[in-house]
């Protein structure tokens, strides 16, 4: 076993009335690194979350910390802390109290207190909030109150459920930024838990993707990214078209009645497979330059760029492109060998990578739902 | 500020109606005759006389106080425990303590009476296995229990209401940063559930100092508290304007009490009572 291993989940269930949230899950997690658990609502990465910092047993599987199995160790005795999901700050105590309650129940001597208290205020910075009550604060600077709180105990670890799901969007890149500063300057192990992929992207050094109670690839943003290992990946994680494919030897993936040169391999002759291939890397050629052809019917401007959707032999594909192309025209397609991701089928095929019911805003919306439901 | 529509007018008249012919109007009454003397003359006599009747403010004080203090010990514990009991059982146990509440409060003292008697179930069970002959009624503790027996409801439920709305995730909070179940509940369940406490004890403390019931029942007219004070200076219209003062005395003195308990109990959260 490696000896950088923090903590580690060995075979983990879990079930909530019957339902099963957590099927058997495995992960390691080192320490000093920044780990988010990624997945849409339900996936059982709160419940992951809550089983490390003790407010769940699971009903197999063991938890170990330091070696040690915790399972049945209390919240309170576990060197961890929690940045929750709304905070959860007291009511009752102002900033100081809120952040130097975990010193006091440790029994801190109270010059220490103070320092340390004032040393985090400055850390997340807010200082001379001390006598503010908490529910005076805005919605990130009781997200900064929750942080400090947590931190000014010196865990092991850091679980942060969700932390920035309530704030709007500007805030949430400041404090994406200023969370990495954070654990870069602490050097403590955060457990990160979010259901938003762009924030998982940018913050983490290892993603966790989980669906349904399992886990579906553990890796670096930029594996999880260009490496996907199924057709639910490759969806979650950024846009995607993903084709059914069949691959006829190494190296040549046939799709959309078109033999296309790729760089996989590995694959048994005549393989059906799924074909990722990211918005951003087909480009608009003339239709006679073209490998493919299709017809666009939608056209949004992005700002940077267009997103299309071309309709492929009923396959609509999303696309992103500088060059203005009008609804209704017939446009050739280019993709470069190396912009093919080919994955071995699974039981997500199929269910994913199809632009044709897509709509900008019905997305925002079941996001906005999805956040709700989390409550 | 928003203009009251026609409706809020209308939909307020019957409980202003209703405040000023039977509290208001009471209230002024009350001070009336508290500040005349039989001829109709003002005069501060009536408020001055009352050093005579300190004892009796003394005793009811007394009185309310242990009371209050008894059922906020039992019914703290007992709210903590219906907050955290699965749903079924706590729905019975909700059941259990209203149930008196929907019987008189004659009837609840009487009954309470019955059994505490000379000779009544409790002293007859009492001698049968072997004690001698024990007197309750008459004694301070039949008052005191009568007071608990009679109002412990009130305090139990509001405490009840407010541990029940208390957020899981305050006590997740609290474990996690280190408190074990007692220093949770210290630190963080009895501040956030002040507001049930302070409507709890209010709502025992003054029906305690006003009884005149239970002591008569139950004191066996031994003791002479507020209530019974009251009660008998207005049965004689001589003594209308005594009575008067009494009951403004006292009014006052719940008022003030109230007005401690809510400094004491600063949490920054405004209580209403």
């Amino acid at each position: 076993m490696n000896k950088n291993v923090l903590i580690r989940l060995n075979g983990i269930c879990k079930s909530f009335d019957g339902e099963t949230i957590l099927d058997h899950i495995n992960l390691e997690i080192h320490n000093k690194e920044f780990i988010t658990l990624l997945g849409p609502s339900g996936c059982g990465k709160t419940t992951t979350l809550r089983i490390i910092g003790g407010f769940e047993t699971p009903d197999e599987g063991d938890v170990f910390f330091d070696g040690k199995r915790i399972n049945d160790i209390p919240p309170y005795q576990r060197q961890v802390n929690t940045v929750f999901q709304r905070y959860a700050l007291f009511p009752h105590l102002n900033v100081f109290d809120n952040i130097a309650f975990g010193l006091r129940i440790q029994k801190c001597p109270d010059a220490q207190i103070r320092e340390k208290v004032k040393e985090m205020l400055a850390l997340v910075n807010l200082r001379g909030f001390e006598r503010r009550r908490v529910n005076t604060l805005s919605g990130g600077q009781q997200q900064r109150v929750a942080i400090a709180r947590a931190l000014v105990n010196q865990p092991k670890v850091l679980l942060l459920d969700e932390p920035l799901a309530a704030l709007d969007l500007k805030l949430r890149k400041d404090m994406q930024n200023e969370l990495k500063n954070i654990q870069h300057q602490t050097g403590i192990t955060f457990i990160y838990v979010t259901h938003d992929q762009e924030e998982a992207l940018s913050m983490s050094d290892t993603v966790v993707v989980m669906a349904h109670g399992k886990i579906q690839q553990i890796g670096t943003p930029t594996d999880i990214y260009n490496e996907p290992i199924n057709a639910f990946v490759a969806d979650f994680i950024g846009e995607s078209n993903i084709v059914d494919g069949v691959m006829l030897a190494d190296y040549r993936v046939k799709l959309a009645g078109h033999t296309f040169d790729c760089v996989d391999s590995g694959f048994e002759a005549n393989e059906p497979v799924d074909v990722v291939i990211r918005p951003e890397d087909v480009d608009v050629v003339p239709v006679e330059k073209g490998m493919l052809s299709g017809l666009v019917t939608g056209v949004t401007f992005k700002g940077v760029h267009y997103e299309i959707i071309v309709d492929v032999k009923g396959f609509k594909w999303m696309i992103q492109t500088t060059d203005f192309v009008a609804e209704g025209e017939t446009i050739g397609l280019s993709i470069d060998p190396d912009a093919f991701h080919i994955m071995k089928k699974s039981e997500f095929s199929g269910m994913f990578g199809d632009y044709s019911s897509f709509s900008d805003e019905l997305e925002k919306l079941s996001d906005a739902t999805e956040e709700i439901d989390e409550e | 500020m928003k203009k009251r529509s026609f409706f809020e007018h209308i939909a307020t008249a019957p409980y202003v109606f209703w405040a000023s012919i039977f509290i208001i109007g009471p209230l002024l009454v009350v001070l009336y005759f508290a500040f005349t003397n039989q001829e109709g003359k003002f005069t501060f006599e009536n408020i001055l006389s009352l050093s005579s009747y300190s004892h009796t403010f003394i005793m009811s004080l007394g009185f309310a106080l242990i009371a209050t203090v008894i059922c906020l010990l039992i019914g703290y514990p007992l709210a903590y425990c219906m907050s955290r009991m699965s749903e079924r059982s706590r729905n019975i146990l909700t059941v259990l303590l209203m149930l008196p509440m929907w019987i008189s409060l004659l009837i609840r003292t009487y009954s309470l009476m019955a059994l505490l008697d000379n000779g009544g179930l409790v002293s007859g069970f009492l001698t049968s296995i072997g004690f001698k002959k024990l007197t309750f009624i008459g004694t301070e503790g039949a008052v005191i229990l009568g007071m608990i027996y009679d109002f412990l409801p009130y305090m139990v439920l509001p405490i009840f209401t407010s541990m029940n709305k208390l957020d899981v995730r305050y006590l997740e909070a609290a474990a996690d940063l280190g408190c074990n179940n007692r220093k949770t509940l210290w630190r963080v369940i009895l501040p956030l559930t002040m507001p049930g406490v302070i409507s709890g004890v209010t709502m025992v403390f003054v029906p305690s100092i006003s009884t005149f019931y239970i002591s008569q029942k139950l004191g066996g007219g031994v003791f002479d508290l507020l209530g019974d004070t009251i009660e008998r200076q207005f049965q004689n219209a001589v003594t209308y304007h005594t009575g008067a003062a009494i009951s403004l005395v006292m009014m006052v003195l719940i008022l003030l009490s109230l007005a401690i308990m809510n400094k004491f109990s600063d949490s920054g959260e405004d209580i209403i009572v």
